[in-house]
């Protein structure tokens, strides 16, 4: 494996802890260390599922921390356990062992699919999950129009969800997400059914908002270059069952574009280890 | 900045609407008469069939009036709507059909909703329903002859027996077919048991719960017409008495004209159950925008 010779990627892989010291702890990035403590803490978690055919265990042994503000990105091929371990922290499942701590803070989810209630309006949507958490109908109004506003979606929200674009319902999805109040924001491949000039608008509206509201986001993808383009740090699970297995954290230099020779060096690495991973299924 | 313009422009891009130049007006002329002109067509083209098996003649009993054309049975509806008698009859036939529709709602709501949220209930009772379903509604009418004599409330019962298995079968099916992926969204939110409900299951159902109304609404008016021909309380026009009292005197005209009557009672009904199934569907993005 290749590190990085601008020596601005600080990169540890969890197969050579034995033989050479990480720069960073396996489950807790740069960034909490110092500033926070984690919003969200995985200890040594497990998830089995039970099939036809016996046991299947989706997550192994998963330790990982994210600190309060922090953009983690995690990617892996096929069968990772990626959307499990979000099922996880949002408490849609439980653990089979190990521990899932987020300290009583709001969790929202975002899909892949915007997932809109396509009886109701796109204001209407949003409202719904205020309502849900019991703000009152005054403040429900106000606090849409915010929302709304939030997503650059001032004028449409009398429109129904099929009217409106792809691009334009995940932004919907987004608010709805954010209505929730919650601290920590769970993003399940959110944009991965967008074309990709709809995708790097959104990536600079999600970084503004999450900047705006300290938002702690867990972020999964498929697509390595939206990982780094997004995450102060990546992580990458293995496949079948999904592991941790490297951890790298992102530098950031002012503004980033998915475009920048950074963010392909990165994104270079990344693709070539999860290559290897997907190599020890080839055979 | 930059990205928010950008995004505005692609919205609107992405919404502009490509219209042709036509007016209005001209385009709600043009769909009134594509939906007009297959009805017409259909008319005529019974009346035509009706006029032909007229001319053949071929029973020979077109002497006796025991058949007539459309140009003999028509003027006779008319007549027949002039004198009241046929008003009162439809007047009393459609009260017993929205009295036995409504009861028909309310037993299929409260069932469908106890089998769908009960699962032991609907282990024990799903495929009751169903066979209910395909119980003809002539053969419930000696038992409610039986329970509550020749009387409204016998039509009344078994009007619900024929259409509250629709009822209740499409409030289960919709509760079952609400996507997975929303109950999730659903469940995020903090949306759980009786909200959960109102906010998302019963929406989400009610294309499903409007085909099903549609159903039933056809079963209970299939119901309610057998009932008038075998229950007939004295002194109360009902259409079903009156058919029985054309047949009586083999008068072939009055017959038809309260056939007639009942069919078109029939597929105004159903006419309407189509426009309701079909704003709601338009509301939802389920239909082409192609077809419509």
């Amino acid at each position: 494996m290749s590190v990085s010779d601008t020596g601005a990627v600080r990169l540890t892989d969890h197969r050579t802890q034995g033989a050479t010291p990480p720069a960073t702890q396996p489950g807790a990035s740069a960034l909490s260390d110092e500033k926070s403590p984690p919003a969200v803490r995985l200890t040594d978690v497990s998830k089995a599922y039970r099939t036809g055919r016996g046991e299947l265990l989706a997550l192994d042994c998963v330790s990982l921390s994210v600190g309060t503000g922090e953009f983690v990105c995690i990617i892996g091929a096929s069968g990772c356990g990626k959307s499990t371990l979000l099922n996880l922290v949002a408490g849609l499942d439980r653990p089979t062992s190990g521990t899932v701590e987020t300290g009583g803070r709001r969790v929202g989810l975002m899909f892949q699919e915007p997932a809109l209630f396509p009886w109701l309006t796109a204001a209407r949507n949003i409202e719904l999950a205020l309502r849900a958490r019991g703000v009152p109908r005054q403040a429900r109004r106000d606090l849409t129009r915010e929302l709304l506003l939030t997503v650059r979606l001032g004028g449409f929200g009398d429109k129904r969800p099929h009217e409106l674009s792809g691009g334009m319902r995940q932004r919907v999805a987004m608010a709805r997400a954010l209505a929730l109040d919650a601290d920590v924001l769970l993003m399940d491949e959110p944009f991965g059914a967008l074309d990709a000039m709809t995708r790097d608008l959104l990536h600079d509206e999600l970084e503004r908002i999450c900047a705006e509201r300290t938002l702690t986001v867990l972020f999964v993808t498929h697509n390595v270059r939206e990982a780094v383009r997004l995450g102060d740090r990546v992580v990458v699970l293995s496949s079948r069952p999904g592991k941790v297995i490297a951890e790298y954290p992102v530098p950031r230099h002012g503004p980033r574009r998915i475009d920048s020779a950074e963010v392909a060096q990165l994104a270079a690495t990344l693709t070539d280890r999860l290559r290897e991973e997907m190599g020890r299924h080839g055979h | 900045m930059a990205t928010d313009q950008a995004l505005h422009g692609l919205d609107n891009l992405e919404l502009s609407d490509v219209t042709r130049g036509e007016s209005r007006a001209a385009r709600l002329a043009r769909k009134a008469w594509a939906a007009t002109w297959p009805k017409l067509l259909a008319i005529v083209l019974v009346l035509a069939v009706w006029q032909l098996f007229y001319l053949s003649n071929f029973r020979g009993d077109t002497a006796d009036h025991l058949l007539q054309s459309p140009a003999e049975v028509l003027p006779n509806l008319w007549q027949q709507l002039e004198h009241g008698l046929l008003l009162q009859a439809i007047g009393t036939s459609m009260e017993r059909a929205v009295d036995g529709y409504g009861l028909s709602l309310v037993f299929g709501i409260v069932i469908g909703a106890l089998v769908s949220r009960i699962p032991p209930l609907r282990a024990a009772t799903g495929s009751i329903i169903t066979g209910l379903q395909t119980m003809p509604s002539i053969a419930w009418f000696p038992l409610a002859i039986i329970l509550f004599g020749g009387s409204t409330e016998a039509i009344l019962f078994v009007i619900v027996l024929g259409s509250a298995p629709s009822i209740a079968n499409a409030m289960i099916a919709g509760v079952d077919y609400t996507p997975p992926m929303l109950l999730r969204a659903g469940k995020v939110m903090g949306l759980r048991g009786l909200a959960l409900y109102r906010y998302l299951i019963l929406p989400s159902s009610l294309p499903t719960f409007v085909a099903g109304m549609k159903q039933a609404w056809a079963f209970a008016w299939r119901s309610l017409m057998a009932g008038e021909l075998i229950v007939q309380i004295p002194g109360v026009a009902s259409l079903g008495v009156l058919l029985n009292s054309d047949q009586d005197q083999l008068d072939f005209a009055s017959t038809i004209s309260v056939m007639i009557v009942i069919l078109i009672i029939g597929i105004v009904v159903d006419g309407l159950f189509t426009k309701a199934d079909l704003a709601i569907r338009n509301r939802r993005g389920l239909l082409d925008p192609a077809l419509t």
